[in-house]
């Protein structure tokens, strides 16, 4: 025994232990998020199954079964369900019903007394709606351009496709409408009154002032114009995307006509094959990743909040290397390494520590309010009272989240120029180069892999950073995203979306917590997948870096 | 650091001509009474009463000594005699150590490099320095050559490659580089990195090449090549060499000093030195009784 402790095997097996205990947890968390979340966008079956309903009366349900669980009759009788004397144990199934306009709820629990097998009618279709959630139903008749053509007509599924197809397309190019034209003549608009204000805020007077009204005037005129001209091509498509029809009929027996201007897809989930299916699948994902939100973020995709990350640890990025660099260089090569020295280094490490929601509360007051009103007051002063960069928003969230960043970026650079070999140092000196030469020429190219490192790492604490972002400019829905074509292009000033805070979002904060679930999940790990690829990116940047450096630190 | 510049106007030909004697007034008091016969030789840098100082170590006594021009100088002694020290002081590397303090005078060429008005950045371009260790920069071969040039802002093509091209054609190198010029330096192996950073050296066309126990981390083959550098380069330059290995200092060098504990003790011709010490001292190290 004794020998065998000698050995050093225990050690081996202790420390392979914590590996593979590590390995599972990780493995179980990602594991975990991938199935819950990447589960949702397949298309499930929809089943149709007769029930026993509270009052006792027996009615047909249609809709998808989420999970089904088992309780105790007590429970099921707390709920308000009927149980039979006899049972101690019940299982009930979590159905979505979908049809939130007629019936109030869309997640419905039934339980197994009385209940029917499931059956999976091919009829039983799936629509897809822009507001109210899915619609669960069976199709009566589809009345497209003045024509009613029923659902037992060979034509029915390739007409309704196509019809959907165009209503889609329609609204597509409102969209565009809306967003890009009617936006820029807002925008314009917009200057316009900034123009005006200001000339009465500097309160020029005589020829100049008539001068430039005269020209906001027309400009205005012309705006207008333009305005109502886009005005009428607006109107003649809404009434165009409002033209088709479909009629179909619910689970409890009555019909409705649902406007295929509504509709995002209509399916028939249980006609589908598995190749369909995973067809589907990817159709569903690729429209989680690149549409908007709907339906208080329970519904659409999630791009505004994916862009939003990105586009802030970017800007992060360019604000914290130079900064936590050129103070890392001070830090080690200039600043005499006295007591001093010694305390702003301890500062600066401790500052890592500091909770991450202080740096949000210093980032509200300082930046948001002191800088942001301060720079109002001065460039923007037409515009007040609203605020520009007085309101939390993209390059205040960037901002604190550099100064969050910042102790770490310091810390890997001065390790990586504290790891320089003395004798290329003084290789360069010693051929008559100053010691900014030095730095400049040798000495900093070759930290550039610790640089990234610590890069690296800011990347990562900075994009699942949440809670000082909630205080600085990430909110719930932001209308517009920080980057488009409106001059400058660029937009630091706008508020933005954020993976983690759409997560914290969708998952406590939203009304529908049953449809909310599987986002939260499917948020999480498009969240780990894009932190992992700007690490894998900047690390793949470091390792060519330190293949050209390679034994420079042997 | 503190300098003393009391002489300003040192003659350049003080010691070119007669008989000199160097004295040596720090070390073991039977030292005074040697002289050695210069009498071809033009000095190159001359020492005056130097003392180092580490914190309040005295690391130099008083070391007066004569490097002539275009000869091979080599530095012995035991580990820790402070012939790198010495060495370092000749391009003022020692300002790097925060704690160093110098008294004394080193003088080039008549003027004293230790003087308030000297550029040590000019300076170190005209003694140039190669380390113990091979220290190439993360940059190609052709760079790396290049890199003083550049700092002197020579950038023309023409003119770097030629530079280039002499310079490892002087360290011997030309032929076994000439094909990979733009590959990393760090490719090459020990022996061809330090012939690298000889060739770097060169190419700014220093007057004074110290070199720091230059072969110490090389094996035999690549210290043999070093040593035939040397013994080519003193052709144009004057050279301080320091070595832990006699044998080395034996054959490449032309005058040898001794140094022992900071202390300057001996310094002549390497043959009388080998051959016939005028210490007892230096012979008990020279045949390996200590050190």
């Amino acid at each position: 025994m004794r020998a065998w402790f000698k050995s050093g095997t225990p050690w081996v097996w202790l420390n392979a232990g914590a590996v593979a205990v590590c390995m599972i947890m990780v493995v179980g968390l990602i594991g975990l998020i991938a199935v819950r979340g990447f589960g949702h966008f397949w298309p499930s079956s929809v089943a149709e199954v007769e029930i026993v309903d509270r009052d006792g009366s027996r009615r047909l349900v249609l809709g998808e079964l989420v999970r089904s669980q088992t309780v105790t009759a007590a429970v099921a009788r707390d709920a308000g369900n009927y149980v039979p004397e006899d049972t101690a144990q019940i299982t009930r199934y979590l159905f979505k019903e979908g049809n939130r306009d007629q019936t109030g709820r869309d997640f419905v629990w039934h339980t197994e007394v009385g209940m029917q097998p499931f059956r999976y009618p091919d009829n039983a279709f799936v629509i897809e709606r822009r507001e109210w959630g899915n619609f669960y139903g069976y199709p009566l008749h589809l009345t497209s351009a003045g024509e009613t053509i029923p659902a037992t007509d060979v034509r029915f599924w390739n007409t309704l496709q196509t019809a959907t197809a165009r209503s889609i397309k329609l609204h597509d190019e409102i969209e565009a409408i809306e967003r890009r034209r009617i936006g820029r003549i807002n925008t314009d608009m917009e200057r316009l009154r900034l123009d005006k204000r200001s000339l009465e805020l500097r309160e020029v007077s005589g020829a100049e002032r008539v001068i430039e009204e005269t020209r906001i005037a027309e400009r205005s005129r012309e705006l207008e114009i333009e305005y109502q001209a886009l005005r009428q091509e607006l109107d003649l498509l809404y009434k165009s995307t409002f033209r088709d029809t479909l009629r179909m009929l619910t689970d409890s027996g009555d019909e409705v006509d649902i406007s295929l201007a509504m509709v995002v897809r209509v399916t028939a989930p249980n006609t589908l094959s598995v190749i369909d299916k995973a067809g589907e699948y990817l159709v569903r994902l690729w429209e989680f990743l690149t549409h908007d939100p709907r339906e208080a973020n329970t519904e659409g995709g999630i791009f505004p909040a994916i862009f939003g990350t990105v586009t802030m640890v970017f800007v992060m990025s360019i604000m914290v290397t130079p900064f936590g660099i050129l103070a890392a260089i001070y830090l080690r090569e200039y600043a005499k390494q006295n007591l001093m020295t010694r305390i702003i280094r301890i500062s600066v490490y401790n500052l890592a520590g500091v909770p991450s929601i202080v740096y949000g509360v210093f980032g509200l007051g300082f930046f948001v309010y002191f800088l942001g009103g301060s720079i109002d007051q001065m460039f923007y002063e037409a515009k007040l009272p609203a605020p520009t960069f007085g309101t939390p928003g993209l390059f205040w969230a960037s901002l604190t989240l550099a100064l969050l960043t910042l102790p770490i970026v310091i810390v890997s650079t001065e390790e990586g120029l504290a790891r320089i070999p003395s004798t290329i140092r003084q290789g360069s000196l010693a051929l008559g180069a100053t010691k900014a030469e030095t730095l400049w020429k040798v000495v900093v190219p070759l930290a550039t892999p610790a640089m990234m490192t610590g890069l690296i790492l800011a990347i990562a604490r900075a994009a699942g950073e949440v809670a000082p972002l909630m205080l600085v400019g990430v909110v719930k829905l932001a209308p517009t995203l920080p980057v488009d074509g409106i001059f400058p292009y660029i937009h630091l000033e706008r508020k933005i979306m954020h993976l983690g805070f759409h997560i914290y979002d969708v998952g406590f904060q939203s009304p529908n917590v049953e449809a909310a679930r599987p986002l939260v999940y499917a948020t999480a790990l498009v969240l780990v997948f894009l932190i992992v690829a700007l690490n894998l990116t900047a690390i793949s940047i470091r390792n060519r870096l330190r293949e050209r450096y390679r034994s420079a630190s042997d | 650091m503190t300098t003393e510049t009391d002489s300003m106007n040192t003659q350049a030909g003080d010691a070119t001509e007669g008989k000199l004697t160097t004295p040596f007034a720090g070390g073991l008091a039977e030292n005074r009474a040697h002289s050695v016969d210069m009498a071809d030789e033009t000095t190159k840098i001359e020492v005056r009463d130097l003392e180092l100082y580490y914190g309040n170590d005295r690391t130099l006594k008083n070391i007066n000594l004569l490097i002539p021009e275009k000869k091979v100088t080599a530095f012995i002694g035991p580990s820790g005699c402070g012939k790198s020290t010495l060495l370092r002081c000749f391009n003022r590397m020692n300002d790097l150590v925060d704690t160093c303090r110098i008294t004394g005078q080193i003088i080039l060429d008549g003027k004293n490099i230790y003087d308030r008005d000297v550029d040590v950045a000019e300076l170190r371009r005209s003694v140039g320095m190669v380390f113990q260790k091979p220290n190439p920069f993360p940059k190609s071969i052709y760079e790396n050559v290049a890199y003083g040039l550049r700092l002197q802002g020579v950038h023309g093509k023409r003119d770097l490659d030629e530079v280039v091209e002499r310079s490892l054609r002087a360290a011997a190198l030309w032929d076994e580089v000439k094909d990979r010029l733009n590959d990393n330096a760090f490719g090459m192996s020990g022996g061809q990195q330090q012939r690298l950073v000889i060739a770097r050296a060169i190419a700014i066309e220093p007057e004074v090449i110290l070199l720091d126990e230059p072969a110490s981390a090389l094996d035999p083959i690549s210290t043999a090549k070093v040593e035939e550098l040397i013994y080519e380069l003193k052709e144009q330059y004057t050279i301080v060499i320091v070595t832990h290995n006699m044998q080395q200092a034996a054959r490449v060098s032309d005058y040898t000093a001794f140094m022992y504990l900071g202390d300057l003790v001996e310094f002549d011709h390497t043959e009388a030195i080998f051959t016939n010490p005028a210490l007892k001292q230096t012979e008990d190290y020279i045949t390996g009784r200590y050190g």
